[in-house]
């Protein structure tokens, strides 16, 4: 019923051919949005595909481990994120004890390691060789054998350093979802007799389920998205798998298979972080905003809260972070060289022409879809929008394939009429790489334009429209202006996440091409902690960025505060 | 003559609902319109379709004889000249006042340019605001800003879209009249979209009554006070009660107040059941009369008392009465009827029943 409304709408306003050039920003928007889209259908389409010899190998053998230490880190992850998560939530949105102005920013702090760098860094750290255990041993003058230890570079391990830096994304949407939350419905269960602990549990926690879920979600596509850690762990999950069939069995169809599984799994997560967001909507109780007067703690409980919500920060970013920075200063000497300094620029021009690219991308998307406000650009807007969701590795396969048989084409083409073969024009060149992270980083640069977008009143478009300024006009004397502090941060977030990416790059990077998070990976897996440090701390500072970034929004959305336009 | 703006037979639809069906009007010189109705009667649509925001499903727009919009094709906003005030003013926030004028000049000479945003500010009083941005200055000079932008081109007919309903009533009226005059000395033609019917008649030559997507009548506003051709349309305008009547052998209508007076329009027989039109200034308060009413609710509005009567049969009258006429609720006093043009409906029929209008 609603589907054939919407196409009786769609045809109707097709008929009603808006306006006479109208359609080229249709198309437009509606061609970017399918290429952007390709990664993912590719890696469908692919896995429909009859599966051969390497698929019903593994299926024999690995598939089962795959799926089970996927799931077991998936839930492992998301049950740590929310014991991390929650508590700093309730403690820092309604009390107060000493520190929590701090704390409320600087628990986001572990967002800007990536997973892979904390965890080899607690591999060095904890292993073996590591400072922990050697001074254990000079102490008690033990030997290998005296003691038992726990290995990090376990199923655990990861699912450890995965929840310490994905932890925030839990954080972030409980804290809203407490700061949301009626004053009144806290005031009457007081009244009513609850104590605190009854107040968190029967009132605020179910109150603020909805949030919750959707930010497990988001913590648990993270999780399945991680490559590098569970790599460096040895732990084997679908990411790791793909990579294994891609480059040891070189099968490409039994790799997107692998992939079109995942993606499942990331879809189904997807759907519940939707929905429970929706849902978060209708939770939403009173409209009374009033700046909540915070619980004053007292005693031991305020010192208490004050070690709940350290210890996160703790190891999540001051230890990793420190032991990078005690390294790097080691290393430092001989690691800063000329070819380092290369390093930093390329990945630095690289991450900041992606970012650009992206921006472009998404502004042309998002203002089409101002422009066009139908189902069939709405829709596909939506799509284009999915990338985020989507694995680096899945994304770098679904590029990979149709990049690969376009080269074979080109090739054949050329072989066929000019008898000149020219091998790979496409495939491990720069343009695969971009593409693979527009693909993929593209939503985070349409959510920021598209919320700065919904500000400007529709009015402000036809007002310079009625002053004699076309669309694009509009777009450069208008938007874009108004725009710019939303374009600078979808700038900032997308360099950052370039900057940090590292599956995808893996993947299609060229020849001799690397950056600072490949650089980083690679000292790590040849057992240079040490020498990778330099590299590592480069891509922290950079990510410390769009945490202040996201610090300050959160500033701006308290309730009481009144954002200033 | 060509006429300055004509819309024929329009029909404007937001699948699948129809917003705007067969609406048609005419505007022989570059005078001064307003569209009235209620919200939701499609007036801002109708005049959005006019600046070109709007695609047609049926019928046409000409501007001066110039075709803008037909169905299936419309000449984009920005190639009509037509300007246009918005509700919420629209102010660029990033530009200041002075740019914001100059932001349709493009592609003037700079000299030009300036000269013709120093005579606008100065022609809405506020060349001394030139470098301030629209957040640094009142309500009511962001309206002149917003007035000073849209007529910087030199546009054919203006467009008022609710302009002034962010104001207070005061600053309102004063405006409208300020804006009317800088129109008719440019010779720019106007079309307000209002649902204020004051300030509708403050500002306006001539008024459409829009009701749920038509256009009911388009006329002076002292004919849609007196005459007008629709139920609804004599109970959006103005106050008043409906009288029931029935037509005498001689085309005279018998009432509970005695006999009105006027000729038959076409379609009214002797016999039939009537609803005369009665405003509160065609009832006279007049001790000497014998004919008298109760005084069920009184407002006093300084300079005379609106009172609500009641007559015998239960049936309600709205009276104006000068202010020395001073009566207590539930007093009977004295009125007579002074009905120039005499108007009437059929009775029973809904809303929307034909008019009998004669003069």
């Amino acid at each position: 019923m609603e589907v054939d409304i919407t196409r009786f709408q769609l045809l109707s306003r097709w008929k009603r051919g808006v306006w006479a050039r109208a359609d080229r920003w249709t198309w437009l928007v509606v061609g970017v949005a399918l290429a952007l889209a390709l990664p993912v259908l590719t890696v469908f389409a692919t896995a429909l595909q009859p599966a051969g010899p390497v698929w019903r190998h593994l299926a024999a053998t690995v598939l089962a481990d795959y799926v089970r230490d996927s799931v077991l880190l998936m839930l492992g992850v998301g049950v740590g994120a929310l014991l991390i998560g929650v508590p700093a939530a309730w403690l820092t949105s309604i009390h107060e004890f000493p520190g929590r102005r701090w704390f409320e920013w600087a628990l986001l702090l572990p967002m800007a390691i990536p997973a892979y760098i904390v965890a080899y860094t607690y591999t060095g750290l904890l292993d073996f060789a590591g400072p922990l255990q050697t001074a254990l041993r000079d102490w008690f003058h033990w030997t290998r054998r005296d003691y038992w230890f726990p290995e990090v570079r376990s199923l655990p391990g990861a699912v450890a350093m995965l929840a310490l830096v994905l932890y925030p994304y839990v954080y972030l949407l409980a804290r809203a979802a407490f700061l949301d939350q009626s004053v009144a419905v806290l005031e009457v269960s007081r009244t009513l007799g609850a104590g605190p602990w009854r107040r968190f549990f029967a009132v605020s926690l179910p109150m603020a389920r909805p949030a919750l879920i959707a930010g497990v979600s988001l913590v648990q596509m993270e999780a399945l998205a991680d490559y590098g850690t569970v790599q460096y762990f040895g732990v084997g999950t679908f990411t790791t798998g793909i990579f294994r069939v891609w480059h040891g069995m070189g099968d490409s169809a039994a790799a997107a298979q692998l992939a079109a599984l995942l993606l499942l799994f990331v879809f189904t997560l997807l759907a519940f972080e939707r929905l429970s967001r929706r849902r978060a909507r209708f939770h939403h109780t009173g409209n009374r905003r009033q700046r909540p007067t915070r619980i004053a703690l007292r005693g031991k409980r305020r010192w208490l809260a004050t070690v709940v919500c350290l210890l996160p920060l703790l190891f999540g970013f001051l230890i990793p972070a420190g032991q990078l920075t005690i390294w790097a200063a080691r290393t430092a000497p001989h690691m800063l060289d000329g070819r380092f300094l290369r390093l930093l620029t390329s990945s630095l021009s690289l991450a900041l022409g992606a970012a650009l690219l992206i921006l472009a991308l998404a502004l042309l998307l998002g203002y089409g879809r101002r422009l066009r406000p139908w189902p069939l650009t709405r829709l596909a807007v939506r799509y284009a929008g999915l990338g985020y969701a989507v694995p680096g590795t899945v994304i770098a396969i679904g590029v990979m394939l149709p990049f690969a048989a376009l080269d074979r084409g080109l090739d054949g083409w050329a072989r066929h009429w000019f008898g000149v073969s020219t091998g790979l024009l496409l495939s491990g060149t720069l343009a695969a790489l971009l593409f693979a992270y527009c693909a993929r980083f593209l939503p985070v640069a349409l959510h920021s334009i598209e919320a700065g977008l919904a500000r400007i009143r529709p009015s402000m478009d036809d007002a310079a429209r009625s002053l004699g300024s076309g669309p694009r006009a509009v777009l450069w004397r208008v938007h874009v202006p108004m725009l710019r502090g939303s374009l600078l941060t979808a700038v900032l977030l997308v360099f950052v996440d370039v900057l940090k990416e590292l599956p995808a790059t893996l993947i299609l990077r060229p020849f001799n091409f690397n950056t600072l998070a490949v650089r980083a990976y690679e000292l790590a897996s040849d057992e240079r902690l040490a020498d990778s440090a330099p590299f590592a701390l480069a891509i922290v500072l950079a990510g410390i960025g769009p945490v202040i970034l996201l610090s300050r929004a959160m500033g701006r959305s308290r309730p009481g505060y009144d954002a200033v336009p | 003559m060509t006429p300055f703006l004509d819309l024929t037979d329009l029909a404007i639809a937001y699948p699948p609902r129809r917003v705007i069906e067969g609406v048609s009007l005419r505007m022989d010189r570059a005078g001064i319109g307003c569209l009235l109705g209620p919200s939701g009667c499609g007036k801002t649509t109708l005049l959005r379709a006019i600046a070109g925001f709007e695609p047609l499903q049926r019928g046409s727009i000409r501007l001066r004889g110039g075709e803008l919009s037909r169905p299936g094709w419309t000449l984009p906003p920005e190639q009509r000249r037509i300007g246009m005030m918005f509700q919420d003013l629209a102010l660029f926030p990033h530009l200041t006042v002075a740019d914001n004028v100059a932001f349709g000049l493009r592609g003037w000479k700079a000299a030009e340019r300036r000269a013709r945003v120093h005579e606008l500010l100065r022609l809405v009083g506020l060349d001394e605001y030139a470098r301030r941005y629209p957040h640094q200055i009142s309500g009511g000079q962001q309206q002149r800003v917003a007035l000073a932008r849209a007529l910087a081109p030199r546009p054919g007919l203006l467009l008022l879209d609710e302009p002034f309903s962010s104001l207070d009533v005061a600053l309102r009226e004063g405006l409208a009249r300020e804006i009317r005059a800088i129109l008719l000395r440019e010779g720019i033609g106007g079309l307000l979209v209002s649902h204020d019917q004051f300030e509708a008649f403050a500002f306006a030559d001539e008024i459409g009554v829009l009701r749920e997507g038509r256009l009911l009548q388009w006329d002076s506003a002292y004919n849609l006070y007196h005459r007008p051709v629709d139920r609804f349309v004599a109970d959006f305008i103005g106050q008043g009660v409906l009288l029931p009547g029935r037509i005498g052998e001689d085309g005279r209508v018998l009432t509970e107040l005695g006999i009105i007076d006027g000729a038959l329009p076409d379609g009214y027989a002797p016999g039939d059941a009537v609803e005369v039109l009665v405003r509160p200034d065609d009832v006279i308060h007049d001790d000497a009369s014998p004919l008298n009413a109760e005084v069920a609710e009184r407002a006093f509005r300084g300079a005379e008392f609106l009172y609500t009567l009641r007559l015998a049969s239960g049936a309600r009258l709205l009276c104006l009465a000068s202010s020395h006429h001073n009566h207590a609720l539930e007093q009977r006093i004295g009125i007579r009827l002074d009905i120039d043009h005499r108007v009437m409906f059929r009775r029973g029929h809904g809303a929307g029943a034909e008019a009998g209008r004669n003069d």
